[in-house]
């Protein structure tokens, strides 16, 4: 079970882009995260394994606090939470292969790792989450030769051979065309229930969210306006989470969430 | 404009009178270096003779010296693959001290950046000198000079290689619970494989001609019976290695040009 | 390789290598080290001379610092600088007139094929011919001082020159010529107006780099004799005397770094 609790976040600018957010994550339920460009979901996002330093609150995994953790405990940590990123962020001039084994470096000596020799059970386990996210025979290709949705798939892939007790996706298909942005989603709830992890989606199409989503949590201004099934987010708090002018303008612009400029992607490309 | 419609120039008077003083300046510049070289105008009136003189007695190459050569040609060919090869042992580190990315503090990237302007900004030749009062005459000297002479150029090529990775795969092997070595190994290296294969070779084809004329100053390679035979006045056997020279330098370019083709 | 499948090969997997198979990868390796092996054997380099080198370092560098001279040796490094600026000067201008002719010779737009060929073969000699090689010749040819070193340099800068041209006007526009030529212009007509303007900025940014590298070489090529403050500097070896040695070189860094500055600010403001 993952624990949110007061999460804060304020950069050096002197942005606050958390403010107090707290929720709980467990069983095998997919959470969406919706909300208008710079409200705060990619920093919550990426504070939960602390890509994102977070400046105040606490995250739990299970029994262990993440925030406070030492950096040799927090990588140990960081192997129980499997991470999906918008730009797929795999090692283009690696293959297939080596791109899903690197997923297990949290578990190699660097000797190891240095050799690119990975236990057999590893290899087999790579093999048949392949064939799970429908990539057999791929694994010599270089990851750049691979088209958007595959790479993707690859990226999905690195996460689940981790054996996650819990899966990130920040924007995972907001780089990818609708057919292939529905594909991967319903991959992603797959894997909920075969592993029996939760999810937590990081999501700007609330189409998207609403269709495969168990719970939608609405992030404005760095804050919850909105926790609870798909089924109660009516036009009143739909309203509550994109208010303002720029926010509809945010809706109509389909790739809002991954073309935006705004300071908070700036902010945390930086970081 | 007060030009009348039949009569056009490309500038107005200003423009015309500003180029005017411009190439007047630049004319007298060059004039006043010229005298300021104090040349025997007898020297610079025969010198196209003195030249075609010279060449006449270079011609034919003497064909039989060209075995005596081969023991100096390896060692120009060894002194500049060791050289490289010692060259970007020694920039890697400094690469990633001078790369904005990866240097650990504001101090080291400084380090970095004297340490790659430094070195570039000496001539292989006065490398040369130095190693050669420190070890000796010799091949040694020669690797020396030139591998110091190249940490510059590598390591800057190399940092700004660093620079332009892609930081996304670093975060998520990162995510993933790697150490920042697994970083290095998974993400960083793959990355700037490419550009420091082909700035090895292209160094390496740098060195090669560098390798030509360290023996002038006693650093070891071809150099070494060039000087001696220009000294003896031996011109035949000059053109000999001179033509050897050519054909070694022209050789590894092109290998060169293959091998950055190849990682492209 | 992806065809291939069965227990026992699950859980192995060799990444494709560029060569064609791994005892193909690692038979060039060991050729590669042996080839190291032996020119550390053919160049006779020994640790225990390596080792003595390193005391005699530490001794060379206490004797250079701190970089000093006498009165006389200041206006004899003052004197060598201000002959390495004035033959620079004179060299890229005589190299540059003679480039020109060349380029357009050497580019396969504008030459006919046996032109083209001479041409080409004038780039190919004078780039391949280190300057100071260049400028020993020279010096035996017209004697001790800075005309070999003129001469050395500008012919350097054919090559360099010549080489960088031709490649400008190989990618010329053809029609503007055609223009030229269709209006009755003559063949010279058609270079001044057709040819030129397209390759002027090049022309003008080429200068002022080749000023940058002739300024560096003509530091250096009076060490075998062809004028420049580099026979002070082999004298001050020859005589052991360091710190003005430092001193010299101190003085080249400096205008080496400066020179290089002005080039690329210059080139910059061009463009």
């Amino acid at each position: 079970m993952l624990t949110v609790d007061n999460l804060e976040k304020t950069y050096d600018s002197g942005d606050k882009a958390l403010k107090g957010v707290s929720f709980e994550v467990s069983g095998n339920e997919i959470v969406a995260i919706i909300g208008p460009s710079g409200a705060g979901k990619s920093t919550l996002v990426r504070s939960i394994n602390r890509l994102t330093e977070p400046t105040g609150g606490r995250v739990s995994l299970d029994d262990t606090e993440v925030t406070g953790l030492d950096k040799s405990a927090l990588r140990d940590v960081r192997r129980d939470m499997g991470m999906i990123f918008q730009e797929f962020n795999l090692v283009e001039r690696l293959t297939v292969m080596e791109n899903i084994l690197s997923g297990r470096l949290g578990y190699l000596s660097t000797w190891n790792a240095f050799r690119r020799n990975f236990p057999p059970e590893d290899i087999k386990r790579a093999r048949e989450i392949l064939s799970r996210v429908n990539l057999e025979g791929v694994e010599n290709n270089r990851a750049d030769e691979l088209s958007g949705g595959q790479r993707q798939r690859v990226g999905i892939a690195r996460a689940v051979i981790q054996r996650p007790k819990i899966l990130l996706a920040d924007e995972p298909t907001s780089a990818l065309d609708p057919d292939t942005s529905r594909e991967v989603m319903s991959l992603l709830t797959d894997i909920a229930h075969e592993d029996d992890i939760p999810i937590i989606i990081n999501i700007h199409e609330v189409d998207l969210a609403v269709d495969y989503a168990d719970r939608i949590i609405g992030l404005s201004d760095g804050e919850i306006v909105f926790n609870g099934p798909p089924d109660d987010l009516d036009q009143a708090a739909r309203d509550e989470i994109y208010r303002g002018g720029e926010s509809i303008a945010d809706r109509e612009e389909p790739s809002a969430g991954s073309s935006t400029g705004s300071d908070d992607v700036i902010a945390e490309r930086g970081d | 404009m007060s030009n009348s419609t039949d009569s056009w120039s490309r500038f107005d008077r200003r423009e015309r009178l500003l180029r005017f003083f411009g190439l007047l300046a630049g004319l007298v510049i060059l004039v006043a270096a010229w005298r300021a070289m104090e040349v025997n105008y007898g020297y610079a009136v025969t010198a196209p003779r003195e030249l075609a003189d010279l060449f006449g007695r270079m011609y034919p190459p003497n064909v039989g010296y060209s075995r005596e050569i081969v023991g100096p040609l390896l060692e120009t060919i060894n002194i500049s693959i060791l050289g490289t090869a010692l060259a970007i042992v020694m920039a890697i580190p400094v690469a990633f001290l001078g790369a904005s990315n990866t240097s650990p503090n504001k101090p080291a990237y400084l380090l970095g950046k004297f340490i790659i302007s430094f070195t570039r900004s000496v001539n292989v030749i006065i490398w040369a000198l130095i190693f050669v009062v420190i070890f000796g005459p010799g091949a040694l000297a020669g690797v020396l000079a030139i591998s110091i002479r190249s940490i510059g150029f590598t390591a800057k090529l190399i940092a700004e290689a660093i620079e332009e990775i892609d930081r996304g795969s670093v975060e998520a092997i990162t995510a993933a619970g790697a150490s920042p070595i697994d970083v290095l190994i998974y993400s960083i290296v793959p990355q700037i494989k490419p550009a420091f294969i082909s700035v090895a070779t292209l160094r390496w084809d740098i060195n090669v001609r560098a390798s030509t004329i360290i023996g002038f100053v006693g650093a070891g390679g071809i150099g070494v019976p060039l000087q001696t035979e220009i000294n003896y006045f031996n011109w035949e056997a000059v053109l000999t290695i001179l033509i050897s020279i050519l054909g070694l330098v022209l050789i590894s370019e092109a290998i060169s040009a293959y091998l950055r083709k190849k990682v492209m | 390789m992806a065809a291939e499948s069965g227990s026992a090969v699950e859980g192995s997997w060799e990444r494709p290598t560029v060569f064609y198979n791994k005892k193909v990868k690692y038979l060039i390796y060991g050729l590669i080290l042996l080839f190291f092996a032996y020119s550390f054997w053919n160049l006779r380099i020994s640790p225990s001379r390596f080792v003595r080198g390193i005391g005699a370092g530490v001794e060379l560098v206490t004797s250079m610092l701190p970089p000093a001279y006498t009165p006389s040796q200041r206006d004899l490094l003052i004197q060598g600088i201000v002959e390495s600026i004035v033959m620079t000067i004179v060299a890229t201008t005589i190299g540059i007139i003679v480039s020109v002719p060349v380029a357009v010779m050497a580019s396969n737009n504008l030459s006919p094929k046996p032109v083209y060929y001479v041409g080409r073969s004038i780039v190919a000699v004078t780039r391949s011919l280190h300057e100071l090689i260049v400028a020993i010749i020279m010096v035996k040819a017209v004697g001790f001082g800075p005309l070999a070193g003129v001469l050395a340099l500008a012919f350097k800068t054919i090559g360099f020159f010549a080489k960088l041209l031709a490649e400008e006007i190989e990618d010329i526009d053809r029609g503007q010529m055609e223009a030229i030529t269709a209006a009755g212009g003559t063949p010279v007509q058609t270079y001044l107006y057709g040819v030129l303007p397209q390759v002027m900025p090049r022309i003008v940014g080429l200068s002022i780099y080749r000023l940058d590298i002739n300024l560096r070489h003509s530091t250096v090529v009076g060490i075998v004799g062809a004028g420049g403050i580099g026979i002070t500097l082999l004298n001050s070896f020859d005589k052991y005397d360091y710190q003005f040695s430092m001193a010299i070189i101190a003085v080249i860094v400096a205008i080496v770094m400066v020179g290089e500055g002005v080039s690329a600010l210059a080139r910059r403001r061009i463009q």
